[in-house]
């Protein structure tokens, strides 16, 4: 049995003529509304328990009003959504706190609002206490506070009781560095004790070191649920996406898809990794010098051509990206019908395993402006270790250790 | 509903206290100012009526009649018009939270009258002390504004539902019904003695519901006679009606509600 599911949900704000016509729907009248403006429609998804899901898409594309009715607090006006278990979101943080009141009466009183009795409270009240840490401010006026303090508390609150699905909207960022750490290790504890995580962010590392799966919504529907790195690649698309634009979606030979979007004024023609032999190579030692080589042509008048690219992980987290405009190495005013060839080199520094090369063609420092050619996943190698020492992580980072008895 | 209500009953308790605490937070006489509001209004009253309408209550010989029968009616009006103008603009102010958090929503209407219910009888504990100052003591038939109370409130939340649900889709209820429950008051023989109204107009009181509830509290606290029970009957059957016609459309309209605010 699945932990939530959503069927065929949609929801619509609805316009009457007069007010009076919709109290006149209570009552069991049919009137028509004037308008009916369709915020989501046929959503359709189901979770089960342990999974972490993030959901992404453009401001506008729906995200709140599915947290709000996967919550509660809307009803959907079409289909159903059903729950097996508790809920709890990470919404607003310290709503409805009275500043008038201390701490420990406001978490009570908080409490009580996500419906607990006031003997659950008693139990963990020294817990939630123990992990907002702000000392003896627990037993002070919550308007004596600074912001931070108060957002320790509402934290603490807002997670003393595992719930079954747990919803985070944008709120990872609470506090200070070492709060954050603490939440986020609250919050993987939760996971690991079987707790679904409903993630809203747009922290593209967020979601894909929590989340084994991503919800893409664009203009009320979901139009891709997969895994995060690919829902990612196809929202940057998405962005970068303009008029006359394509995206284009191929799936590669071991299943992975590659994106590919852009207008087209100047396109990427070949990618290849060469080995420090001077060979075309998809394996490389760990610290072996490698020369990535990008030939480009250009197809219609632009004014400026900028190169960049990046190397990902498996995760898709990047390793390290740059671009031409950032290197100084813009092109200016490039023919049409020009091909220009980029030689990046650089050593493969990095740890062992699967890695891809992401490349983008743009007019200025990001690709959000323009988007000429932008290709995930352009090309993909692995790294393994030949002739360095033992070791773990993402980077080849030689340490010179010394180690002296005194 | 009755039993998320059971289960949040932690929740309306403490919403309940933190009013009253959030009243008089920082006051150096706190709790006070909960009596001294309306009792300043009966001093008012008493100090400029009472030379004009002492004269013409009849039935009483004690010198501060007047005063006693005032504090009498503003007991109940107070709590009538507290539960309406709280309910009116209810679910406005709790917006946000109604937006953000899911929890029952019929607790919102169980706190006020729970926090209106508590400051009636923290005025009506002050009253009592003021009644025996005056040299009128508390007897048993006071015990008859236990049921009393109870119909003003279910008449009271009854009327602020409906006006509260519609007000978040129509706020021009809120702006006009803040006027038209002064004009009410005024219509309530509460500040004067029904005697005053001429013969002939007298039976047009009989459609002002307030109007029983208002008298039967004089009955009991001036004149220490048990109310007359049939119109208290008519009056419960139209408040029971009210609250169940209120408690439909809260129920209808909870959904859209969060919509539109």
């Amino acid at each position: 049995m699945s932990l939530l599911s959503v069927k065929n949900v949609g929801k619509a704000f609805r316009v009457y003529k007069s007010e009076w016509h919709r109290f006149a729907n209570w009552f069991g009248l049919k009137i028509k509304p004037a308008e009916e403006h369709w915020v989501l429609r046929h959503i359709n998804f189901e979770i089960h328990a342990g999974e972490a899901i993030g959901i992404i898409g453009q401001n506008g594309a729906g995200k709140s009003t599915l947290l709000k009715m996967i919550t509660g607090t809307l009803q959907p006006t079409e289909g159903d959504i059903q729950i097996n278990g508790r809920i709890a979101a990470i919404l607003e943080l310290g709503m409805g706190f009275n500043p008038e009141l201390t701490g420990r009466q406001n978490v009570f009183h908080a409490a009580g609002l996500m419906g607990f009795s006031s003997e659950e409270i008693q139990q963990t009240i020294s817990d939630i206490e123990a992990f907002a840490e702000i000392g003896d401010y627990f037993d002070q006026p919550v308007r004596i506070y600074s912001s931070g303090m108060q957002m320790r508390v509402a934290f603490a609150v807002a997670t003393a009781y595992r719930p079954e699905i747990l919803i985070v909207d944008e709120a990872l960022s609470v506090g200070d560095t070492y709060f954050q750490h603490k939440s986020f290790a609250r919050i993987r504890e939760f996971q690991e004790q079987g707790t679904t995580l409903l993630i809203v962010s747009h922290d593209r590392s967020a979601i894909q070191s929590l989340c084994n799966r991503a919800i893409l919504l664009e203009n009320g529907a979901v139009i891709k649920d997969a895994e995060p790195e690919e829902v990612f690649d196809f929202y940057n698309a998405l962005i970068a996406e303009k008029e006359n634009s394509t995206v284009e979606v191929t799936k590669l030979e071991d299943g992975k898809t590659q994106t590919s979007s852009g207008t087209g004024e100047a396109k990427i023609e070949e990618i290849a990794l060469y080995n420090s032999k001077g060979e075309v190579a998809e394996v490389v030692a760990v610290g072996e010098q490698v020369e990535l080589h990008v030939k480009v042509k250009v197809y219609q008048a632009i004014d400026t051509l900028v190169l960049g690219y990046g190397i990902k992980d498996r995760l898709g987290q990047v390793m390290y990206g740059t671009n031409t405009w950032h290197t100084e190495q813009i092109i200016n005013a490039p023919k049409v019908g020009n091909e220009y060839l980029f030689k990046i080199a650089f050593p493969a520094n990095f740890g062992v395993g699967g890695y891809s090369v992401v490349i983008a063609l743009h007019d200025r420092d990001t690709h959000m402006t323009t988007n000429y050619d932008w290709r995930d996943l352009a090309l993909v190698f692995n790294v393994i270790n030949m002739d360095k020492m033992q070791f773990n992580g993402c980077c080849w980072n030689e340490p010179a250790i010394e180690v002296t008895k005194q | 509903m009755f039993r998320s209500l059971w289960q949040y009953r932690h929740f309306v308790l403490s919403s309940i206290y933190n009013d009253l605490f959030a009243q008089f937070a920082r006051s150096k006489l706190g709790g006070l100012w909960v009596i001294i509001n309306p009792l300043s209004q009966v001093l008012i009253y008493a100090l400029i009526l009472s030379n004009i309408l002492a004269a013409k209550l009849p039935g009483i010989d004690n010198k501060y009649a007047y005063a006693i029968y005032l504090m009498a009616g503003l007991l109940a009006w107070n709590l009538f018009s507290e539960i309406i103008g709280r309910c009116l603009n209810l679910f406005i102010e709790k917006a946000n939270i109604m937006k953000k958090m899911s929890f029952p929503r019929i607790t919102l209407p169980t706190i006020v009258v729970g926090s209106c219910m508590l400051n009636n009888l923290l005025l009506f504990i002050s009253m009592l002390g003021i009644f025996a100052l005056l040299g009128h003591q508390f007897t048993w038939v006071m015990l008859w504004l236990i049921p009393l109370t109870l119909i003003v409130v279910i008449l009271a939340l009854g009327i602020g539902l409906i006006l509260g649900v519609m007000n978040v889709f129509v706020r021009d209820i809120g702006q006009a019904f803040t006027v038209i429950l002064q004009v009410w008051f005024w219509f309530t023989p509460i500040v004067y003695p029904l005697t005053i109204i001429p013969e002939s107009y007298r039976h047009l009181m009989q459609l002002n519901p307030m109007y029983s509830l208002v008298d039967a509290y004089h009955q009991i606290l001036v004149y220490n006679q048990a109310p007359e029970l049939q119109s208290i009957a008519i009056i419960s059957g139209i408040a029971c009606l009210l609250a169940l016609i209120g408690l439909f459309l809260f129920r209808r309209a909870s959904a859209e509600m969060v919509d539109v605010l």
